[in-house]
């Protein structure tokens, strides 16, 4: 779960770790314990806000209310702006980067650390980002923050700054179950402050279920994806009208670029996963209709879930409740002559194989 | 011959009791694996499916000399599930529970490497090394035995290849599941490095998907280590950036993790790419 900046700057705060004096802003009067100038950011789970227009700097108080309303309701990349934090301006001497994200390779925290900080981290050259790995069987010690810190060329005050904040950070990194949590930039102020001017952090969802305090946000998903969710189904929206039904995340993925090959357009993505409950896979029709594909096609392996057992299902809902848009189906493995017997007079189109149903499927959704 | 597991290992299984429990301890049998333990803690005393259930992992150990535990345990009690079976021992953990968090993982794979043992998985569907075992949750009935050997990020995608390679008749020497999360124990090279070796695989077939850099480092290791032919399916050529893809490590982030990057370098390595999953069978039978 991608926190907003305000709640991740909460975080900072439970740490220890210094941000400027801000608070979320809705009206004229929630500016007046900030002293100007003031920044205003929209809360967004994503980058690039500041070159959409979602940053202003103000001044005083009739300026910060007149762009206030500008960026409150402002639709960026998608995500309409619902929340504004303004944040005091800090005086910075030098900006940094630094965060601590999970490297998959090597199964350890990373620690990434940069003298070059505020720009986009993608955009900085590979010699000057710095990196640190943690044993998360030993977790940080101060060799590894030795190791990061010395290459930043920071003065002797600075560098004791900036060696407690990533011990910090790693804590809290810890403590959250963090995926990702990202300062940038993290700034030295004139007065030797260190300092978190932007946060990022990304909280493993797998992980939520520890993290009772933190009320999820399901900003990213669509309606009909957070319905789905609630049901404990896997479905993902995607921008094509041919809606996939399967079962594993691999198969399903499979079969959306079978569907591109054939110049076809996967709409949803859904996944059975292991399950082969007739009552699940009711619901996992019910929702597909929902999303209004033009093809339906079901893609199913029997391993240990059995085909006879989900067409039993589909079998259900089709003839109950009906559905309006051709369903291909391709049903392999364990049980599928007993499948297809049952599905054989529900009307449904079937094919042999993955690329003959890809393509039935793909040139009765009109090609693109 | 096989790679990690085959007729000889004991297997004891954590979450014995539950539904898949039962219910995978039954699957087991019937292809012959050595299930001969079972934990639940406080079912010490029963039996299921004639296998003695024992409260700890130190008793099941002690009991019945079991070096391979399988972890049907939830994503809340996973890691300590673990743990107990390295620390009961246990020199072969495989791990099938998904959802488990990503620290938890990485603690535990650590651990297993300190403690000398394979860990497979999480979020993983076993490994089988057919004719001789299996342990997991793969479906019995899709395996040969034979030359091929198969490691993949995927389950169900993976039973399909399996069993059209079954149905050309080209059977495998060992199938592993490797898991669908970002923190796994045994990675491609891993498993590559153990096929190379083993003289009864003569090919090898990766299953891949989008998300993280494994197929990339598989293909570099390919070209300095491996000499077996290799083939490859990579799933998720179409998926949007930053969308998680039904498994926790399929999501293309910061611009890594792409199927294109993944093919390039496979490319490279000189590894038999299939466009389809089934098409996987036809190139291992025409370059065998």
């Amino acid at each position: 779960m991608k926190l907003f900046e305000y709640r991740g700057k909460e975080l900072f705060e439970k740490y220890d770790i210094a941000v400027p004096n801000s608070r979320i802003v809705n009206s004229e009067k929630d500016f007046k314990d900030l002293k100007f100038p003031l920044i205003l950011k929209a809360q967004v789970p994503i980058g690039g806000r500041g070159k959409a227009g979602g940053i202003k700097s103000s001044d005083n108080l009739k300026d910060a209310k007149g762009k206030l309303d500008k960026i409150l309701g402002m639709d960026i990349r998608g995500y309409k702006v619902g929340k504004v934090l303004a944040e005091e301006k800090a005086d910075i001497k030098k900006e940094l980067y630094l965060s601590i994200s999970l490297d998959r390779t090597k199964r350890m925290a990373l620690i990434m650390a940069s003298a070059s900080g505020g720009m986009d981290i993608e955009s900085v050259p590979d010699e000057e980002i710095f990196m640190e790995w943690v044993n998360p069987l030993i977790g940080i010690q101060f060799f590894n923050i030795r190791n990061v810190v010395t290459k930043l060329g920071l003065g002797k005050e600075d560098s004791k700054g900036v060696s407690k904040l990533i011990s910090k950070i790693y804590k809290l990194f810890r403590e959250y179950d963090c995926e990702l949590v990202e300062i940038n930039p993290l700034i030295i102020t004139a007065d030797e402050d260190v300092m978190a001017l932007d946060s990022k952090i990304i909280i493993n969802d797998d992980a939520m279920f520890r993290h009772t305090d933190i009320v999820p946000e399901m900003v990213e998903l669509t309606s009909l994806e957070k319905d789905a969710k609630e049901k404990g189904i896997a479905f993902i929206q995607l921008d094509g009208n041919i809606g996939v039904i399967a079962n594993g995340a691999g198969l399903t993925m499979a079969t959306l670029d079978a569907l591109t090959h054939y110049k076809g357009e996967g709409g949803v993505f859904l996944d059975l996963g292991g399950t082969d409950d007739p009552e699940k896979v009711k619901q996992a029709f019910e929702l597909m209709k929902k999303a209004k594909p033009k093809v339906i096609f079901l893609n199913l392996f029997g391993g240990i879930t059995k085909c006879d057992t989900v067409a039993t299902g589909v079998k259900a809902v089709i003839t109950k409740e009906g559905i309006d848009c051709p369903v291909i189906t391709r049903i392999k493995g364990m049980n599928e002559d007993a499948a297809k017997e049952i599905l054989k007079d529900a009307g449904l189109i079937t094919a042999t194989t993955l690329q003959d149903a890809a393509e039935k499927s793909s040139s009765l959704a009109g090609g693109k | 011959m096989s790679i990690f597991v085959d007729e000889k290992n004991k297997v004891l299984v954590q979450g014995a009791t539950g539904h898949q429990g039962v219910f995978h301890i039954g699957e087991m049998l019937e292809v012959g694996t050595k299930v001969v333990a079972g934990v639940t803690p406080g079912k010490a005393g029963q039996e299921v499916k004639g296998v003695p259930i024992f409260d700890t992992v130190q008793d099941g150990v002690d009991e019945t000399n079991a070096d391979t535990s399988l972890i049907l345990v939830p994503a809340q009690f996973a890691k300590d599930a673990v743990f107990e079976a390295l620390d009961g021992g246990i020199k072969t953990v495989v791990v099938i529970t998904e959802n488990i968090p990503f620290h938890d993982a990485m603690e535990f794979v650590h651990y297993a490497k300190y403690k000398d043992a394979v860990l497979i998985g999480p979020n993983c569907p076993g490994i089988a090394s057919p004719g001789k075992t299996k342990i997991g949750i793969l479906p019995g009935s899709i395996f040969l035995e034979g030359n091929v050997g198969v490691a993949s990020r995927s389950g169900t995608l993976t039973y399909e290849i399996v069993n059209s390679l079954s149905e050309k008749g080209m059977g495998q020497s060992t199938c592993v599941g490797l898991g669908g999360d970002p923190i796994i124990g045994t990675s491609f090279i891993d498993a590559l490095d153990a096929f190379e070796k083993d003289k009864d695989t003569k090919a090898v077939v990766l299953v891949g998907e989008i998300g993280g850099t494994a197929e990339e480092d598989a293909a570099g290791h390919i070209i300095e280590h491996i000499s077996k032919p290799v083939f490859a399916f990579i799933a998720g050529r179409t998926a949007p950036p930053g969308k998680r893809m039904g498994h926790a490590g399929a999501i293309i982030a910061r611009g890594k993790g792409t199927a294109a990057s993944k093919i390039k370098a496979f490319k490279k390595a000189d590894v038999k790419l299939a466009q389809f999953p089934t098409d996987i069978a036809d190139l291992v039978e025409k370059y065998c």
